[in-house]
């Protein structure tokens, strides 16, 4: 009658079937709300950057003193011809704020470029090396972390006059400090792990192991910085134009429209609520992405 | 403790004489100085007499050596523009800056502790969520944008606090709310999260075995070690918005040390602003020095090596 | 020992808990990591919780001291301290209990001390929140515990932080801190698992030594067979969630019923049965998963013995004076073998 003793796995729990760490993060990704939602909301930024001369029912830079501070169109005396009204130069407002979305997002791009290199090498090299490669990182970092940021940019940009470039260069060079601690963090992590002392036994190059090995092991924190980094250049080009020292006009950047609207502010608000909250929704779903991938990729807490 | 406190105090010495060099050469090297205090329309010869006067002409490194022997006896040089000292012009704006930095501060960490704690407490409760999205859009928030807002809807259709000028502290109640709202997001999420991972420790569970009220546990045990980051971040935060000031005291106009440098780099007065930036980062220097001895204060493993 | 397995006559127990139930809601469903275990202890009595890692063991003390984790359910029938009930009671009147009345040693004394505070601190928080003592009072009764618990210049450790000791020193602090305010029962989940095995023998040693001295009951948690022979008046053996066997030590040791405590016995050498040489035994098969229902004996799956009617749910079977074991072949009504 008695049955013979049976070893079976785990009664209940049917195991799924395994992924990848990378399929297992897509489909995690997708059904995370804030991964979708800012997601989708950068890439209509950048939609809208990419069309700005499609979408734009005027050049953003033509004059019109007959036209000056017309009220957008949901208000009493605003038209279709110009929806968002116009500015005290009489340039039509949304075809500056179309255009603005560029200044913005290629400021966030090539800023976050430049520190991204040159953070993650450093932080890399003070990971994998350790020792005193480690300590001059960390006291470079030190430094830099001590220089008032706004204050610094403001200044090398009024002194090797502001235009977009410089402004671009400014931030890429001075905002690499997140990035040089996450990857150095990162890093070492992965570096302690088996295989990359395997790889250290079968004598490949530090090169070799820091690109094969390493790079991909810490791209997930590096995704997180870089939309981090992304959205404080973003933040802080509007900062500098905000107080005449970054993108020059009549160039539309959302940072400058607010400042040029500013002396109106207590009559024709829009003028400075419409650019802001631009910048807000941007550097919003930059964030909600950025955040959303950590959650994505360390499931176990946020915080 | 003894060997600890001398090893930080070379290392913040060693980063303020760093930060002095690079700012110095930042300055130098940013483009052509004499010709951005010439301004517009400066003749060859104006450039060359500024260069002179400046002593701009002469190798960097014995420019360098004169500046810092003039700094460290407490001559920053003279404004130009205001023809007085900069150490003068600093000094008297300086409390100014210092308050607002205080104030807002302060006003971080009243709103971002508590709320850091309760969101730990009750972890994807309703409040925890509402903490997150407070963050999420703090962090979004451009704070120029966020202090026009501010003056729109308090100062203007509100009328409740004056929209600029120093005549009293509620002047600064709005300057103070729009520098350190910047502030909330890091440190409320610092805040929770060691909340949770120390609520999560066994010596939490320890505690309560012993039969302390839950307010004890909290507040004695819980907090204490969950602070000791925030302690870092906060100084870290203050130092932001020191520098940060630039921003807000010119749109407050409030008479301060951001906006003595704004006024300095529009008239292209660059020993002041070099003067203001080597206070900041000396002061931030400083403020990273006494976290960590705030830490080491809390934090026993440090402090008792 | 005591011998038998109920305290006394009519007295009532110190420790009474019937049909606790432990439940975890987890995504895949409800973990019931404790179903329905009922068990007693008198004063100064001890009883050793004996199972694997994951039965269920330090949840169960969890839950009879009020500090299971948030999301975990507790219930059961009964749940009574000095014929007083636990269940229902207010956290403030808990904690009145807990560390007063009640204590509990944590398995990991390397975390289970406050970084931040020193070790007197620490101690004296003990009596001070529960007897309207002042801090000097305190203070000697630290140092007085301290010496008693075999810990050296006891006054100058007063001043220490957990930092700067060993876990053999922190274990016995952790122990002088239970006992602060001189408790009548002391739960001991694993005390001696994360020391070393010379420090274990020590630390247990003198646990003992400390509750036949000051009459404590004690509640040992262990998965260590050996441990439980020297110490235990009763065993409860448990396995996924439920206590598969209980009784006297003697009679466990003695005369084991259910198979799952004769596998456990045979993995562990017994000084003076086991033979020099002899193979020690293994229980092949993994536990059961206790997310959702479980209608059936949670062993069947490993057990040499099993038979159709282990599919069905298997009740505890009371035998003679206090023994109970949840197997069919234990059922009085005519089973097999």
């Amino acid at each position: 009658m008695s049955e013979s003793p049976v070893t079976t796995e785990t009664a209940g729990a049917e195991a799924p079937a395994p992924l990848g760490p990378w399929a297992r993060m897509r489909r995690r990704s997708l059904r995370h709300g804030s991964v979708l939602f800012g997601g989708f909301l950068l890439l209509a930024f950048v939609a809208i950057a990419l069309t700005a001369p499609l979408l734009a029912p005027h050049d953003p830079y033509a004059q019109d003193l007959t036209k000056r501070l017309i009220d957008p169109v949901w208000s009493a005396k605003g038209s279709w011809a110009h929806p968002l009204g116009t500015d005290q130069l009489g340039r039509d407002y949304l075809s500056r704020m179309l255009y603005g979305s560029r200044v913005s997002l290629i400021i966030g791009l090539v800023a976050m470029t430049i520190s991204g290199l040159i953070g993650t090498a450093m932080g890399v090299a003070a990971g994998y090396f350790g020792g005193r490669v480690d300590h001059v990182v960390n006291f470079v970092v030190t430094t830099r972390l001590s220089m008032p940021v706004i204050l610094v940019a403001l200044a090398v940009v009024a002194i090797a006059g502001s235009s977009l470039v410089v402004v671009v260069l400014v931030l890429g060079f001075l905002l690499w400090d997140r990035f040089a601690v996450v990857m150095r963090s990162a890093t070492r992590q992965v570096r302690d792990l088996e295989y990359v002392t395997a790889a250290e036994a079968l004598g490949m190059s530090v090169w070799r192991i820091v690109l094969s090995e390493i790079l991909p092991n810490v791209l997930g924190a590096l995704i997180v910085i870089a939309t981090l980094e992304m959205a404080h250049a973003i933040l802080l080009e509007a900062a500098l134009s905000f107080l005449g020292l970054g993108v020059q006009p009549p160039t539309p950047s959302w940072g400058l429209m607010v400042s040029e609207g500013r002396k109106v502010m207590f009559f024709k608000s829009w003028l400075i609520t419409i650019p802001g909250a631009a910048l807000f929704l941007l550097v919003l779903a930059i964030n909600l992405l950025g955040d959303g991938l950590r959650d994505v990729m360390a499931p176990e807490g946020r915080g | 403790m003894l060997g600890f406190l001398v090893k930080r105090l070379a290392l913040a010495l060693l980063v303020a004489v760093t930060v002095s060099v690079v700012g110095f050469v930042l300055l130098r090297a940013s483009g052509d100085i004499a010709v951005a205090i010439a301004g517009e329309g400066a003749t060859e010869t104006d450039i060359q007499a500024v260069r002179q006067q400046y002593g701009f002409d002469r190798p960097l490194p014995v420019q360098y050596v004169e500046w810092l022997g003039k700094t460290l006896s407490g001559d920053l040089g003279r404004s130009v523009y205001f023809n007085v000292p900069v150490a003068q012009l600093i000094a008297e704006r300086l409390p100014v800056t210092l308050l607002l930095g205080a104030l807002s501060l302060v006003f971080a960490l009243a709103l971002s502790i508590p709320l850091g704690v309760v969101a730990a407490l009750r972890p994807n409760s309703l409040l925890d969520h509402a903490a997150l999205w407070l963050a999420v859009f703090g962090q979004a928030m451009p704070s120029f944008w966020f202090a026009l807002l501010l003056i729109l809807v308090l100062g203007v259709w509100g009328r409740l606090l004056p929209i600029s000028g120093t005549g009293s502290l509620l002047n600064y109640v709005m300057p103070a709310i729009a520098l350190g709202y910047y502030a909330t997001p890091a440190i409320m999420r610092l805040t929770r999260a060691g909340m949770v991972e120390v609520l999560g420790s066994d010596y939490i569970r320890t505690a309560r075995a012993k039969g302390l009220r839950t307010g004890k546990v909290l507040f004695k045990h819980a907090l204490r070690n969950a602070v000791i980051p925030v302690v870092s971040l906060a100084a870290v935060q203050f130092g932001f918005m020191l520098s940060g000031s630039i921003v807000i005291e010119s749109i407050f106009a409030l008479p301060g040390v951001g906006q003595l440098a704004w006024i300095s780099l529009q008239r292209s007065d660059f020993t002041v602003v070099q003067g203001i930036v080597l206070m900041l980062s000396v002061i931030y220097i400083l403020l990273a020095l006494l976290a960590d001895l705030f830490n080491a204060w809390l934090d026993p493993r440090i402090r008792v090596a | 020992m005591s011998g038998g397995m109920s305290p006394g006559m009519g007295e009532t127990p110190l420790l009474a808990v019937e049909d606790l139930r432990v439940d975890l809601p987890l995504e895949q469903g409800t973990l019931h990591a404790v179903r329905g275990l009922s068990f007693e202890v008198g004063r100064g009595e001890t009883l050793c919780l004996v199972g694997e890692s994951g039965c269920g063991k330090s949840l169960t003390s969890l839950a009879v001291m009020g500090l299971l984790p948030r999301r975990a359910k507790r219930s059961a029938r009964r749940l009574s301290f000095d014929g007083q009930e636990l269940l229902g009671l207010s956290e403030r009147r808990m904690a009145a209990l807990r560390g007063n009345r009640l204590a509990m040693i944590f398995q990991e004394p390397m975390t289970s001390l406050n970084p931040a505070y020193s070790i007197g601190d620490q101690l004296e928080e003990a009596l001070l929140c529960h007897r309207r003592v002042g801090r000097r009072q305190a203070r000697e009764r630290a140092v007085h515990l301290l010496e008693r618990v075999g810990i050296t210049a006891a006054g100058r450790r007063l001043g220490q932080y957990p930092h700067q000791l060993s876990g053999g020193l922190r274990q016995r602090i952790m122990i002088a801190m239970a006992l602060m305010c001189g408790p009548e029962l002391i739960i001991a989940d694993e005390p001696t698992t994360a020391l070393d095995v010379t420090i274990q023998a020590q630390i247990l040693h003198l646990l003992l030594e400390l509750k036949r001295e000051m009459g404590l009951a004690l509640v040992l948690i262990t998965h260590d067979l050996g441990v439980v022979a020297r110490v235990a008046d009763k065993v409860a053996v448990m396995y996924a969630g439920e206590i598969v066997e209980s009784g006297s030590a003697v009679e466990i040791f003695g005369n084991p019923r259910h198979p799952y405590t004769r596998g456990l016995l045979s993995c562990v050498p017994v000084p003076g049965r086991t033979r020099p040489g002899e193979p020690l035994g293994s229980i092949p098969g993994i536990v059961p998963s206790l997310v959702g229902s479980l209608e059936e004996c949670g062993f069947r799956e490993r057990c040499a013995l099993a038979q159709a009617a282990c599919r069905r749910p298997v009740p505890l079977h009371r035998l003679e004076a206090g023994r109970a074991v949840r197997c069919v072949l234990a059922d009085p009504a005519g089973a097999p073998a």
